[in-house]
């Protein structure tokens, strides 16, 4: 594939009530092998998405939460969080896992992945995409 | 203009399917090229042959096949939302031992590469659901 696109996942909705947030992160794992300039955006419940400490024995689901730790060995390290999202509902960055990606341009050097904004700069962010796929 | 259609919800359940529908009809009458149709999620189930609506009722699968058919589109079926919901070509009942296929004609089962194709080389990726 020549042509390098801005390619950003939206994720909206709570992890385990619907299917959406697990299906889009399989859509994130496998597009990272087409190499395109990848990020993620996590507003509204999909801010639950990230939180740590999940445990789904109670649901009898699958905890994929883990597999968000994951994505910075797939080269998707712009992980956008909406400020207004977690106050809303009382989170802070805290409630979050830590994700992180290794810099090999800077001796593997461990660098954060979640970077907070605000509604407005989100806004600015998404207008800056080439294409967004929306969950 | 180039487009890649994403149908995220299933048939006669959620509005989106028949949106899509339209919308991809509308845009080949106007003249653009529909680069690839994508079911994903419940969308899957628009591409079941066994789905038989009352017959005052539109016929959802049979609308997107003759579509398909007329304008030489490429309708592909995500393989692991599929699998996940029992839509199935013959490949896909010889690989998982099932005993029966229902994919719908026009319809083929692929994986989420041919999505992220549509993105890249499309001018626009045009979503349906909510």
């Amino acid at each position: 594939m020549s042509d390098t696109k801005k390619m950003m996942y939206i994720n909206r909705r709570a992890p385990y009530g619907t299917i959406y947030a697990w299906e889009s992160l399989e859509v994130v794992l496998i597009g990272a092998a087409f190499e395109q300039d990848v990020s993620m955006a996590f507003l509204d419940d999909g801010v639950y998405q990230l939180t740590k400490g999940q445990d789904t024995k109670g649901i009898g689901m699958k905890n994929f939460s883990p597999t968000y730790a994951a994505l910075g060995d797939y080269e998707v390290n712009k992980i956008y969080v909406e400020k207004e999202s977690l106050e809303e509902r009382g989170l802070t960055l805290d409630d979050l896992q830590h994700l992180v990606w290794e810099d090999e341009d800077e001796d593997y050097a461990e660098k954060d992945s979640i970077r907070l904004v605000t509604r407005a700069e989100l806004a600015d962010v998404l207008a800056d995409q080439d294409v967004l796929f929306n969950f | 203009m180039k487009l890649t259609i994403q149908v995220n919800e299933g048939p006669y359940q959620h509005q989106s399917s028949d949106t899509a529908y339209h919308f991809t009809k509308a845009a080949i009458e106007k003249g653009h090229e529909i680069f690839r149709v994508f079911f994903y999620h419940d969308g899957v189930n628009n591409g079941t042959r066994l789905t038989t609506p009352p017959q005052d009722d539109r016929n959802i699968v049979k609308r997107w096949s003759e579509l398909a058919e007329a304008h030489n589109i490429d309708m592909v079926v995500c393989v692991a939302a599929a699998q996940r919901r029992g839509i199935v070509d013959d490949g896909e009942a010889q690989r998982n031992g099932k005993d029966a296929t229902n994919i719908a004609p026009g319809f083929r089962i692929s994986g989420l590469g041919q999505l992220i194709e549509g993105g890249v080389q499309s001018d626009r990726l045009v979503v349906f659901g909510d």
